[in-house]
């Protein structure tokens, strides 16, 4: 009998051990790309690098300018035409839960966040490119609002699910407009969730390569102009990382840091937020 | 002084509908932009749907110089990367689920190892593609040349190993909240029957939590068929069937994404450019269908 408890003994520690070697495994791969990423990438970076476009096969030096610029700007863009949408599709969300509407848009954010990221690029490009007659940037920016979408309204309307029905209520029964409860009690109660879906989905869109190949396409120079085409961060590491010359391979390395920095800083701020606010995505 | 206030009034019954009207427009674009994916992609697969017709998704050459389209190929090196990466993804993300569930919910260390998972669904899929191309890819070369396989380095294996680490994620995070649904007065029983803790997660958590655990492995799948940069960098780009087991699981290949991602741009005539957006279709309609499979065991399982 006692021989029998002690087997299962064993057993429930040897599981765990189990458990607990395969879930800390998994930290050693992040650890290794961010630490060479970090090693390879912080050499490159200094002032030059930041305000010069990239040099020409077999010139050193030249740096990701037109790129980082490429890269705010569409960002930009893209969240002043998703942002709104969002917003207030999640407040449409989270007020109507059992209209018709709201199932079948509740429906569409999901279908929204299982589509590939390429499949919005192809998309985009008989939306956009095809009759502009152009790779530009607002196509590309149009191909990543949608992919910021999703993110957008479920953090809206899950954090404005979570406020306490007696706060719309009170200031209903104050004979404040409806349209006043949303924008000036309710939304700003749930500002602080809002604001971290956000930067979510900004963290999200920032490295997403595949819709841009075929919409803001890349271009080596410097360019502002959203008819356009433009570069970006992810694009220039796609196009420098797969090419044969060493230098450009530096470039690479120099972007992959300044984006991972970028991601990893919306992350950290996004997490500090939740975490005063106390809200729970 | 009476009129103004009923001016008032009037603005702000105005300014009601209004608000409302612009609320339900938000959705219905958001509706709209879906129909409208769909739409452009069937349209726009028309030519080839009806030159090609439904032979086309087991047509086993892709010859664009000679015209002639199979997706079979890519239907193959999709499933093949991203059935290896989900099953060397779930027991890393199912020991993750029970650790961060059950053994240590709260605390320094498992607020760490929380942060490091979320910390590489963050890792932008381009990064991890670079990454792989130069640290992973001469490591996986050496590997090959010792079991005795032809040393690419690039190919399906090592696509689907980076894979396997992005995806780890999306299992986990979901099995982390549905181990903690279980209800204690279970696991309570349990253990004043006299369980050891392994006996407890075997056979009160898992049977328990199984759907839900399924649904987060359907969910990274869904995210594995469609994920697209770090796989055309790492996959080694080839049409080409593989004839043996071992080139088919070591060997370049090219999946659905990879090969959109490669050749749209350079897609010239009608016919090959809308081949490539019939496996856009292909891939939207597999990815939709598991993604809303899943979101809807996970409904049906915390509304219990």
């Amino acid at each position: 009998m006692d021989v029998r408890i002690g087997i299962r003994n064993t057993k429930s520690i040897l599981f765990k051990g189990v458990i607990v070697f395969f879930a800390f495994l998994i930290t050693i791969p992040l650890i290794i790309v961010l630490l060479y990423i970090i090693k390879q990438g912080v050499t490159q970076v200094n002032w030059h690098f930041l305000t010069h476009v990239p040099a020409p096969v077999g010139e050193s030096g030249g740096g990701i300018s037109n790129a980082l610029i490429g890269s705010f700007l569409m960002v930009l863009m893209s969240s002043v035409l998703a942002i709104p949408v969002g917003m207030f599709a999640g407040i449409y969300l989270s007020e109507n839960p059992t209209t018709k509407l709201a199932y079948y848009s509740g429906l569409c954010v999901d279908i929204l966040q299982g589509v590939p990221s390429i499949v919005v690029g192809i998309v985009i490009y008989f939306w956009l490119v095809k009759p502009l007659g152009t790779f530009s940037a607002l196509s590309g920016s149009v191909a990543l609002a949608i992919m910021m979408l999703p993110i957008v309204i479920r953090s809206t309307e899950q954090t404005l699910r979570l406020l306490p029905a007696s706060l719309k209520e009170a200031a209903l029964s104050l004979g404040v407009p409806y349209h006043r409860v949303i924008l000036k009690v309710i939304v700003p109660c749930g500002f602080a969730g809002i604001l971290s879906g956000i930067m979510l989905s900004i963290a999200r869109i920032i490295g997403e390569t595949a819709p841009l190949l075929f919409t803001a396409f890349g271009n080596p120079y410097l360019s502002v102009s959203v008819t356009k085409p433009m570069e970006s961060l992810p694009h220039l590491i796609f196009t420098y990382a797969t090419s044969p010359y060493d230098e450009w391979h530096n470039l690479a390395w120099g972007a992959s840091f300044i984006l991972l920095m970028f991601v990893l800083i919306l992350n950290i701020v996004t997490k500090l937020i939740t975490r005063k606010w106390n809200i729970q995505l | 002084m009476k009129n103004k206030r009923l001016d008032l009034s009037y603005s702000q019954m105005k300014w009601e509908t209004i608000f409302r009207r612009i609320l339900i427009c938000m959705s219905v674009i958001l509706v709209l932009i879906v129909i409208g994916i769909l739409i452009t992609l069937i349209k726009e697969s028309m030519p080839s749907i009806k030159s090609l017709g439904i032979g086309y998704l087991w047509g086993k050459v892709w010859d664009p110089v000679s015209n002639i389209y199979g997706a079979y190929p890519f239907l193959i090196g999709t499933l093949l990367t991203s059935f290896i990466a989900l099953i060397l993804s779930v027991p890393f993300s199912y020991a993750i689920s029970i650790y961060l569930g059950e053994y240590n919910p709260k605390g320094w260390l498992s607020n760490l190892l929380k942060n490091a998972i979320e910390l590489i669904a963050a890792v932008p899929s381009i990064i991890y593609g670079f990454w792989g191309l130069f640290v992973l890819v001469p490591v996986i070369r050496t590997f090959e040349a010792k079991i005795g396989v032809a040393p690419y380095g690039i190919g399906v294996f090592t696509a689907s190993l980076v894979l396997a680490v992005m995806i780890i994620p999306y299992a986990a995070s979901l099995g982390i909240t549905l181990i903690r649904m279980v209800p204690s007065p279970l696991k309570e029983g349990a253990y004043a029957l006299g369980a050891t803790r392994y006996e407890v997660i075997r056979s009160v958590i898992m049977p328990f939590t199984r759907s839900g655990l399924f649904a987060g492995v359907l969910l990274s799948l869904g995210r594995a068929l469609g994920e697209t940069m770090a796989v055309t960098m790492l996959i080694g780009n080839t049409s080409s069937l593989a004839h043996t087991f071992k080139d088919a699981i070591f060997g370049p290949s090219n999946t659905m994404a990879s090969v959109i991602a490669n050749e749209f741009t350079e897609a010239d005539h009608t016919v090959y450019l809308s081949a490539l957006i019939e496996l856009g279709l292909v891939l939207f309609f597999v990815t939709v269908i598991i993604n809303l499979i899943g979101k809807r065991i996970i409904t049906k399982f915390t509304n219990n």
